[in-house]
């Protein structure tokens, strides 16, 4: 283990340089925080990512922003336990009516002030899956969803792009 | 293929039923109540094991593969009276799948072990979507979880939003003070009608969906779609696609397994693995996005062949990603093995009955681990892995520690793989036409994927739409397996066994 450490300290860091905030995603959150809130949340971010009902492909590219490439912590971001402790929750999937409730009960349980970040071409407007009888279609058709990041799954990169806009608004 | 193999037992007991034609490439035959009970007496006795339980208006059909010749078929019988024999009742790999047909078509299985819902959490707004859809007349009572007794024994029920970026699902254990003495599984969180929706489906659209079941095995998936509707219209994809496909597929073995190993490591609190193999895993979603366009390679095969042919620098990325592995890769593997602390963790931790695993069919990863070597893409087996050398890794302590040196050394095999495809990729074209039955056919296939044997059953319009289409999940018959694993393990132990099943919930709810 002592051989792989001191490697890792001579080496270069992986990590990729920051993108810029996405455009479009400035503009769907531009008009929606307040200042107040802002300075309450200082330069952190707690994220509390809910699957409702997402093929599990959006979840593997939210794992991405954790390791070195994209280092998700670095700006401030980290990911949370429980929804009591967070201030942002990134749901994924066309929620399925069977995870209706406990997405608004996730959401009930997540203090004030808080953000709602809709991942996928699911949480979107359901994707592939929207139509039949077991998906609601979208996570704004359950909760109240400041912003969208498309794709399906949308990469670490458009993920982090969507983030940084957030974080900037917020801040 | 081995569908005309004549000493097959499976195909004695079926031969007595009707033969359906248009069914490829295994046979299917229309059984009596009579035959179906030899062929569930043959499952309780371990003759031959459970593929795929799946029903349709009026009929339920059960595929079975026999160990000796390994020869699938499929026996379909009718239910006019809205009920069918329960195979639970002999074989317990069949319960969840036969609780699944009640809530999904209707047909009950009589006399059947748990009659409770499965799937039907009784937020629907209709019952029976695959039979005939008829509002719900009432509530479903609270879910009855299964009773437990006993002197200071304490419930945990934990989900179905978990603490970790995973899937929902929901799990009740019972516990004596540190112990687990039992845990029961609650999912169907995730079932987005996948069925229902592939009902009707243009093979495009059916693609993108089959593809999504489980977005970790998306080329898997896609794959044993392809194959099935292949195999129903009886269309020669050409040889390059062929090889393509397994290139794909081992690329997201490689990914996929990379991924896990760092994972199970992590939840022995040893996060210095999961940093290291999650570099791994994103340089081969680097290299799969290099040459294919997309990280998980969803949509990119589809019926007839593929849809992205290698670039031009497609070879040298994927060498440079296979050097790449096997610099960074054996001192991780160094790393495991002598890291004491990590392999107290691992080592006789959620130990599996092999006999269990041999009972319920189990594949993949765990079924390897306990030494039941099942690997589809030898048995049945389908090309160009027949032009391959490739080994199926077996161990026998089937704990947590056997299931992550399974994953190492499938990464191992499946860079040799690679490395063999890219040596051997035959040029030419890489989709061809599908054959125009113009009729009603049938197609069914088999294939590997990381966590084990996908099955895809299909039944073609004359149209050439999906008239019904049933994919099964390896985790059907993995996920009662954890149940079982756990036991008499303690609490604090259950991320790490549960992280080394690695089971899908989305594959399974469907
Ligand atoms: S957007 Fe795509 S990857 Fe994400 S959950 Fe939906 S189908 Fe899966």
């Amino acid at each position: 283990m002592r051989k792989l450490l001191l490697q890792n300290g001579w080496r270069s860091p992986l990590t990729l340089p920051a993108p810029a905030p996405s455009e479009s995603a400035l503009t769907e959150l531009g008009a929606k925080v307040d200042r107040a809130a802002r300075r309450r949340l200082g330069r952190s971010l707690a994220i509390r990512e809910v699957d409702a009902g997402s093929c599990n492909g959006c979840e593997l590219e939210i794992h991405a922003l954790n390791n070195a490439f994209y280092d998700l912590e670095r700006f401030g971001f980290h990911f949370v336990a429980s929804p009591r402790h967070a201030d942002v929750l990134l749901v994924t999937g066309p929620v399925t009516v069977n995870m209706r409730e406990a997405l608004e009960r996730t959401y009930a349980a997540t203090p004030d002030p808080k953000w709602v970040v809709a991942v996928g071409d699911c949480g979107r407007n359901g994707g592939v899956f929207a139509g039949g009888y077991a998906c609601v279609g979208g996570v704004a058709e359950v909760i109240p969803v400041d912003l969208h990041i498309p794709g399906c799954p949308p990469n670490p990169m458009q993920l982090l792009e969507g983030l940084l806009a957030l974080l900037q608004v917020v801040r | 293929m081995s569908a005309t193999n004549t000493n097959s037992a499976l195909l004695t007991v079926l031969g007595v039923g009707h033969l359906v034609t248009g069914h490829r490439p295994w046979l299917r035959f229309v059984v009596t109540a009579e035959t179906w009970n030899v062929l569930l007496a043959g499952l309780a006795k371990s003759r031959w094991s459970l593929l795929g339980l799946w029903g349709e208006p009026g009929m339920v059909h059960l595929a079975a593969h026999e160990f000796e010749t390994g020869t699938p078929g499929i026996a379909s019988l009718p239910c006019s009276a809205g009920e069918f024999p329960s195979v639970g009742r002999w074989h317990p790999p069949a319960q969840r799948l036969e609780r699944a047909i009640a809530d999904l078509v209707g047909l009950q299985p009589a006399a059947g072990p748990d009659l409770r819902p499965w799937l039907d959490h009784g937020c629907w707004p209709l019952r029976h979507p695959l039979g005939s859809p008829t509002a719900p007349a009432e509530a479903l009572p609270p879910y009855p979880f299964l009773p437990t007794e006993g002197e200071s024994l304490h419930q945990i029920p934990v989900g179905p939003v978990h603490a970790g970026i995973i899937e929902p699902g929901h799990f009740r254990f019972t516990a004596n003070g540190e112990a687990v003495v039992r845990l029961e599984e609650r999912l169907g969180y995730v079932h987005k009608g996948i069925e229902s929706l592939l009902n009707g489906a243009s093979l495009e659209r059916a693609a993108r969906l089959v593809g999504r079941v489980s977005g970790d095995s998306t080329v898997a998936y896609a794959l044993a779609f392809a194959r099935a509707v292949e195999a129903a219209t009886e269309t020669e994809i050409p040889a390059r696609a062929h090889w393509l496909r397994a290139l794909m597929a081992e690329l997201e073995r490689l990914a996929n397994h990379c991924g896990d190993i760092g994972a199970i490591c992590n939840d022995a609190a040893f996060a210095l693995m999961l940093a290291h193999c999650a570099v791994l895993r994103e340089r081969v979603l680097r290299a799969s996005a290099a040459c294919f366009g997309h990280r998980l390679l969803m949509d990119c095969v589809v019926p007839g062949g593929v849809t992205v042919d290698l670039p031009a620098d497609g070879v040298p990325i994927l060498r440079a990603l296979l050097a790449e592995m096997r610099r960074a890769f054996p001192p991780l593997v160094e790393l495991y093995d002598n890291t004491a602390s990590l392999q107290d963790r691992a080592a006789n931790t959620g130990t599996l009955n092999p006999t269990l695993v041999q009972q319920f069919g189990c594949g993949g990863v765990i079924g390897r681990a306990a030494g039941r070597a099942f690997d589809a893409r030898r048995e049945p087996g389908y090309p160009p892995y027949d032009q391959l050398e490739f080994e199926v890794p077996v161990r026998r302590e089937s704990d947590v520690n056997a299931r992550v040196w399974i994953r190492i050394r499938e990464v191992e095999q499946s860079l040799a793989l690679i490395e063999g495809i890219l040596e051997r990729l035959p040029s030419g074209p890489v989709h061809g036409a599908l054959n125009q039955s113009g009729r009603l056919v049938e197609g069914m296939a088999l294939v590997e994927g990381f966590r084990g044997d996908i099955l895809v059953w299909l039944r073609l319009a004359a149209d050439g739409t999906v008239a019904r289409c049933h994919p099964r999940d390896p985790s059907w018959f993995q996920w009662p397996l954890l149940e079982a694993a756990i036991e008499g393990n303690i609490v604090a132990d259950f991320p790490l066994c549960n992280k080394s099943f690695n089971c899908s919930y989305s594959g399974h709810d469907l």
